[in-house]
């Protein structure tokens, strides 16, 4: 497996200054170019359990197979890729389904998912629920996933302004989830990345706490130490209040991994 | 549950519950809040009211609509917004119920298909399949949180910037004598690429910490280690032979 793009990551998960335990759940794995995010709900450490699950059953599973096919899966276009991840992520799905059903305690579990796999010059987002995937770009920094919740549909309908809707109360109310219902359907999309990107993938509880202006800026400023820019993420979120569990995952697309761009290279690696 | 206080020159005639999807406001009888007057159109105004949020419209009346002295076509409504109506006032009261302890506010949870009567303006939303007989009234969702806590994440906003403004005077070099003032969340200091620090504000004061470079910053001529350093007034930083002096103001 060979990735064509050089990566540096760097994930941080902190329980904030409300919560006594934290019920987000994060998963690199490198090697795969792969980052995952799950924020999970339900009572006690349910949610715990169900974010838990999400992110070990994908890494597992997508792990193997991207170790195994990843050739077929990502050469000529996209379709096997977006099947396969739909199909993990249906499998990670019933996994949850099953045990909320079977085990009393786990009734009514489920969790948000982020998920970003990295190839080549692209970037092919998962996401389900609210947790976001973001992409700063220069002097550009926008949000690359579409929440589903009741807040974006009201968005979406005209019925409250973006400036409105930091007011609303139905802040928390998610769509879509994984593991709450018999089947799933993840959002899946692909972009095209450019050298010095970085994708940051967050829990509503940086999302909501910290300013997007400020978490840019954080970017932009600290972009160059991803460890630090994580940490410092996370401690602006803690200073806004913290209220909910917060979580972030950076990946930066280096600039070294321009020789692997040019043509000669790339037709190397297609004939590996 | 939110409620409309009806008053008239500052008499409160009655309290009414936002029970329904839609309230109607309107001189007519079949209102649900009748207001006899003739400054009051026959069906004057809506309120949709949407689990915890309430948007008041304004149905086209002849003499219109003010929330807080503004004529409004439509608007989202806050706790405490003054709604008036000619010479009558409605207050909104945005109280949910208190047995919400303060721990489940914002705890994210899943929005099941069939909970509630979708709103007309909403298009459908891209849920999943029901689960067959699945009772929608046993589900987890409830009162989402308490108005004021909802305040207190605003109000939270302003509380992270710290109390004290605070500059960065260089001291020596050609740029001596240049004061930098630390008024953003993050000032980075140094040239990318050497050697570069950050100064962040928290409300618990301001700190330093090494972002790139081989060597640290240094403190009152100590090295910094990779943690954040609180600076103190009058500290002295060194940045790759640049001296600055830390102060508040």
């Amino acid at each position: 497996m060979k990735l064509n793009v050089e990566l540096e990551f760097a994930a941080k998960t902190h329980p904030g200054m409300v919560r006594s335990h934290n019920e987000d759940s994060i998963t690199l794995a490198p090697e795969c170019g792969l980052a995952i995010l799950a924020d999970g709900m339900g009572g006690y450490n349910a949610g715990e359990v169900a974010s838990g699950m999400a992110t070990a059953v994908l890494r597992n599973d997508l792990v193997s197979d991207l170790s195994e096919w990843y050739p077929e899966l990502t050469r000529r276009g996209t379709a096997k890729l977006h099947t396969v991840l739909q199909a993990r992520v249906s499998g990670a799905n019933t996994a949850i389904y099953q045990s909320a059903q079977s085990q009393p305690q786990y009734a009514g579990m489920g969790t948000t998912l982020a998920m970003a796999f990295f190839r080549d010059r692209f970037i092919t987002s998962a996401h389900i629920g609210d947790s976001r995937i973001y992409r700063l770009r220069g002097e550009d920094y926008s949000q690359i996933t579409r929440d589903h919740s009741l807040l974006q549909d009201q968005i979406d309908a005209g019925m409250v302004t973006p400036e409105q809707a930091k007011l609303s109360m139905n802040k928390n109310l998610v769509t879509r989830a994984l593991g709450v219902d018999p089947t799933v359907e993840a959002e899946i999309n692909d972009y095209e990345t450019e050298f010095g990107d970085i994708y940051l993938l967050c829990s509503d509880g940086l999302s909501d706490m910290v300013p997007d202006a400020e978490v840019r800026e954080t970017l932009q400023l600290l972009g160059s130490n991803l460890e630090l820019a994580a940490s410092t993420l996370i401690q602006q979120a803690n200073d806004y209040g913290g209220r909910d569990n917060v979580s972030v995952i950076l990946i930066k697309v280096q600039p070294s991994s321009k020789t692997s761009r040019n043509l000669f290279t790339r037709f190397i690696n297609w004939l590996k | 549950m939110a409620k409309l206080i009806l008053s008239m020159d500052g008499l409160v005639l009655k309290e009414v519950p936002l029970t329904k999807e839609r309230t109607t406001i309107g001189r007519r009888p079949h209102n649900d809040v009748v207001i006899d007057n003739l400054a009051v159109s026959g069906e004057h105004a809506v309120i949709v009211t949407i689990l915890n949020d309430s948007f008041l419209e304004d149905l086209g009346s002849t003499n219109g609509t003010m929330v807080n002295g503004q004529a409004i076509k439509k608007h989202f409504l806050q706790n405490n917004d003054m709604v008036e109506l000619g010479k009558y006032k409605l207050k909104y009261v945005a109280e949910t119920a208190k047995q919400t302890s303060a721990n489940d506010f914002e705890k994210t949870m899943v929005l099941r298909p069939n909970m509630m009567p979708k709103p007309a303006a909403t298009p459908p939303a891209p849920v999943p399949q029901a689960t067959p007989g699945y009772n929608p009234t046993s589900t987890q969702v409830g009162p989402m949180g308490d108005p004021n806590a909802a305040r207190a994440a605003q109000g939270s906003a302003a509380a992270a910037a710290p109390q004290q403004s605070a500059v960065i005077q260089i001291l020596n070099g050609p740029n001596a004598g240049k004061e930098l003032a630390l008024t953003k969340a993050l000032t980075t200091l140094g040239r990318p690429g050497v050697q570069v620090a950050v100064i962040t504000r928290r409300p618990q004061g301001y700190f330093i910490t090494h972002v790139e470079g081989t060597t640290f910053p240094v403190v009152n001529g100590k090295n910094l280690s990779l943690d954040a350093h609180p600076l103190n007034n009058h500290d002295i930083v060194e940045l790759s032979g640049t001296k600055m002096e830390f102060f508040f103001k």
